[in-house]
C-alpha cells in the first residue's frame, strides 16, 4: 500500500491504463503542459508524449465529439471537462449522441470512452462551478455514472471505466482532491456497479456518494456515541447501481437515509428511496429520509455554502431526531 | 436591409467549376450516373410510401441533391468514414448499405438496417464505414473530426467525410469542429450541401456572409471552395482532390456545394415558400437530366443508360417488396443494446 492523494490517484489510474493499452488517449483543456487546473494530470505529457496527452481549445462540444468519433473508430479516449458545470455546453453530444448511438444503431456502434470531470461544491466558486450533476447523467439511458470517494477508488474505478466498453461519466470531487488514502500497490482495478460498505451498524443504513461519504462516516461516529449504530454505504457507481448491497443492508437495519450533495429534486437518492419503498416497504421501521442540499443554486460565500450542503451536524441531527 | 446572401441566383459557373477531371473514364461516368439514378429512384419510392402512410414519422429526402452523395461516394476509399445528417438516405446508400435494409428501416420493420430502432434520421452501416446519420444540427462535425483524429493516430490512411446542410454553418459545433480539425491537421473533409434554405427560411437572410460555408473558410485558414452541387463530375473531381490532400497529411477541407431540393425540407413541407422563378431555374438544372444529356453528348448510348435506369428501378422494387415483407420488430428489442453487453441492465 502507498498513500496517495485523491488527485494523484487520478494520474496514477490514467498512467496505469495508458501503459497497458496504447489506444488510451487523453484530451482536454490545460491537461497536458499545465497538468490540469486541479493538477490531476501532471507528468502524463512527459511520460506519454504530446499525441496521447493533448491540450484542446475551450470547445467542449469538440472535446466530447472528438472523443465520441475516436471511440467508435478504435481509440479509448479519456476526455476531461474542467468543471462538471460545463457539461451543459456539450449536453447534446453527451446526452443525445454518446448516450443514444449504440441503441439507435442497434448495437453497430460501441463507444468505449470516459468523460472525467471535476464535480461538486466546497471551493466557494459559486453556482456555475460547484454543482453536483451526477443525477443529470444518471437520468439519461446509455451512460454509466461513477463518483469515487477515496484515492483507491479513484484509481480502481477510473481503470475500470477506461476498460469498460460503454461511455462512462466519471465525476471527481473537487473538495476531495487533497484528501489522502492508501492505494494498493501494482495494478488496481475495481468493478463498476459494486457499492462498498464503509461502516457496519445494525440500527440504520446511510447511503452516500463522493464527498458525502466522509461526512456520513463522521456523523455515524457521533451517532454511535449516542448509541445509534449505522451502516454507511458508499454507492460509488450510480449506473450500474448496486441495489442488492443497499437492499440487503436495509433489510437488516429497517431504516434508510440518503446523503446527497445535489439539490433536492430528482437527486440520485430519490431513485434509491423509490426502489427501497417498492421492494422493502414492509421491512421499514420508519420513513425513508433524504438529506440533501436544499433546492437552490449554490451560493459562493463560505458561510452560505457551508450551510447549504449537508453537514455532519445536519446528518447527525436528522438521524438522531428521527429515531 | 438586403442580407448579403439573400440572392439565390446560381453563382457564375466560373466560380463553381474547374474541379472536374479533364478526362474521366467511361466506367466512372456510368457509375456516377448509376449512383444518382439509384438514389433518385429510392427517394421517390420513399416519398410514395409516405403518401401511402407506410413510412411513419418524418423523413428528409435528397431529391435534387443526389450528385453530392454520388460524387463523393465515387471518390471515397472503401474504408473512408461517412458522417451525415438526418437527410442521410443517399449518403448511407451510396456507401453500399443495403437498399432493403434502409427501406425496411423507414417502414419500421425488423429487417431494417437498425432493427427499427433508429428510423429515417439515424441510418448507419458500420460495415460500409457509414458511421451514422445525426439528427441534431452540427453535432456530427466534431464527431467526424474525432474519427479523423483516430484515423491519424492509427495511421490508417482513412479520411472522414462529413456532409451537412447550410443551416449548420451558424451553429457552434460547426466552428468548434473546424477549428479543432485545422489545429490538429485532421484528415477530414467537411461538405456543406447548400440548398439555399435551412428549413423554411433562406440561409442568406440569417447569415452574415453570402456563401455560408465557403466564406467562413478563411477564418480557419482554409481555401475557399465553392462547387456546383448538381454536377457529379465537378463533385467527383473536387472530392478526389481534397480527399487526397487530407490523406497525404495536409489537413482538412471545407467545401460548399450549391444545390437545391426538389421538394420541401421534410415530409410535412410542400416547400411553398420558394419563389416560382427560382424553383423553375433550379428544376432546369436537375443533376440527373443534365448528366444524362452530357453522357449522350459524349457518345454514350441511350439504351445503355436506360438499362441502368431499369436495373435500378428493379432494385428499388425488390427492396420495397422485401421491406414490406418484413415483420414488425419484436417488442423484446426495446430493452436491448443500451449497453455493450447487449441489454439495458442498470441495476442488480
Amino acid at each position: 500500500m502507498a498513500e496517495l492523494s485523491y488527485r494523484d490517484a487520478v494520474a496514477a489510474g490514467l498512467a496505469q491504463e495508458m501503459e497497458r493499452d496504447d489506444t488510451v488517449y487523453m484530451i482536454g483543456e490545460d491537461i497536458a503542459a499545465a497538468g490540469g487546473v486541479f493538477k490531476a494530470t501532471p507528468g502524463l505529457l512527459e511520460r506519454f508524449g504530446p499525441r496521447r496527452v493533448r491540450d484542446t481549445p475551450i470547445s467542449e462540444e469538440a472535446i466530447t465529439g472528438a472523443a465520441m468519433g475516436a471511440a467508435m473508430t478504435g481509440l479509448r479516449p479519456v476526455a476531461e471537462l474542467m468543471f462538471s458545470d460545463f457539461i451543459a455546453t456539450c449536453w447534446d453530444i453527451i446526452a443525445n449522441q454518446i448516450a443514444k448511438t449504440r441503441y439507435m444503431t442497434d448495437g453497430q456502434i460501441t463507444l468505449p470512452l470516459v468523460i472525467r470531470t471535476a464535480n461538486g461544491a466546497g471551493s466557494r466558486f459559486g453556482a456555475q462551478h460547484s454543482q453536483s450533476l451526477e443525477n443529470w447523467a444518471m437520468a439519461v439511458p446509455g451512460l454509466k455514472v461513477v463518483a469515487p470517494s477515496t484515492p483507491a477508488d479513484v484509481k480502481g474505478l477510473l481503470a475500470a471505466s477506461i476498460r469498460d466498453d460503454d461511455p462512462v461519466m466519471f465525476f471527481e470531487h473537487k473538495s476531495l482532491y487533497a484528501t489522502k488514502g492508501d492505494v494498493p500497490d501494482g495494478e488496481h482495478v475495481e468493478e463498476l456497479g459494486v457499492a462498498k460498505v464503509r461502516r457496519e451498524g445494525s440500527d440504520a443504513t446511510i447511503v452516500a456518494l463522493a464527498a458525502m461519504v466522509p461526512r456520513a462516516l463522521d456523523a455515524a461516529e457521533r451517532l454511535a456515541a449516542d448509541g445509534i449504530d449505522c451502516t454507511v454505504i458508499d454507492v460509488r457507481s450510480l449506473v450500474p447501481l448496486d441495489t442488492q448491497t443497499i437492499l440487503g443492508s436495509v433489510r437488516s437495519t429497517s431504516r434508510l437515509y440518503t446523503v446527497e450533495e445535489n439539490p433536492r429534486l430528482c437527486g440520485w437518492g430519490a431513485e434509491i428511496a423509490s426502489i427501497v419503498a417498492e421492494e422493502l416497504f414492509y421491512d421499514l421501521d420508519g420513513p425513508i429520509v433524504r438529506i440533501t442540499t436544499p433546492h437552490v443554486p449554490l451560493p459562493a460565500a463560505d458561510a452560505l455554502e457551508d450551510a447549504t450542503l449537508p453537514t455532519v451536524e445536519r446528518i447527525y441531527q436528522t438521524i438522531k431526531n428521527s429515531d | 436591409m438586403t442580407g448579403a446572401g439573400e440572392t439565390t441566383e446560381v453563382p457564375a459557373q466560373s466560380e463553381v467549376t474547374g474541379y472536374a477531371p479533364a478526362e474521366l473514364d467511361r466506367t466512372t461516368r456510368l457509375e456516377l450516373y448509376r449512383k444518382m439514378v439509384a438514389l433518385r429512384l429510392f427517394e421517390q419510392r420513399a416519398y410514395d410510401l409516405f403518401l401511402q402512410n407506410l413510412v411513419k414519422g418524418t423523413s428528409h429526402l435528397s431529391l435534387g441533391q443526389e450528385a453530392v452523395a454520388a460524387g463523393f461516394g465515387q471518390a471515397m476509399r472503401a474504408d473512408d468514414y461517412t458522417f451525415c445528417t438526418y437527410r442521410g438516405h443517399a449518403h448511407t446508400l451510396v456507401r453500399g448499405a443495403s437498399m432493403t435494409g434502409v427501406m425496411a428501416e423507414l417502414l419500421g420493420r425488423s429487417n431494417g438496417i437498425l432493427g427499427g430502432k433508429g428510423g429515417s434520421m439515424h441510418l448507419t452501416s458500420v460495415e460500409h464505414y457509414a458511421m451514422g446519420s445525426y439528427a441534431i444540427v452540427g453535432a456530427h462535425m466534431p464527431i467526424a473530426a474525432g474519427a479523423a483524429w483516430s484515423a491519424m493516430e492509427r495511421d490508417s490512411g482513412q479520411v472522414a467525410v462529413c456532409f451537412f446542410g447550410d443551416g449548420t454553418t451558424n451553429i457552434g459545433a460547426f466552428h468548434e469542429a473546424l477549428n479543432l480539425a485545422v489545429v490538429w491537421k485532421l484528415p477530414v473533409v467537411f461538405v456543406c450541401e447548400n440548398n439555399l434554405y435551412m428549413e423554411y427560411t433562406p440561409i442568406g437572410s440569417v447569415t452574415a456572409v453570402p456563401s455560408p460555408a465557403a466564406d467562413r473558410a478563411s477564418a480557419y485558414g482554409l481555401e475557399r471552395v465553392l462547387v456546383d452541387g448538381n454536377d457529379p463530375d465537378e463533385l467527383y473531381g473536387c472530392a478526389s482532390r481534397f480527399l487526397e490532400r487530407a490523406r497525404d497529411g495536409d489537413g482538412p477541407a471545407l467545401i460548399e456545394a450549391l444545390t437545391y431540393r426538389k421538394g420541401g425540407h421534410s415530409r410535412a413541407d410542400p416547400g411553398k415558400y420558394r419563389p416560382d422563378d427560382e424553383v423553375e431555374r433550379w428544376m432546369a438544372r436537375d443533376p440527373i437530366d443534365l448528366y444524362r444529356g452530357r453522357l449522350l453528348e459524349l457518345g454514350f448510348g441511350a439504351p445503355e443508360l436506360d438499362e441502368i435506369d431499369s436495373g435500378e428501378l428493379a432494385a428499388v422494387d425488390r427492396a420495397t417488396q422485401e421491406a414490406k415483407d418484413g415483420q414488425a420488430p419484436d417488442v423484446g428489442a426495446i430493452e436491448t443494446q443500451v449497453f455493450a453487453d447487449g441489454g439495458n441492465a442498470w441495476r442488480n
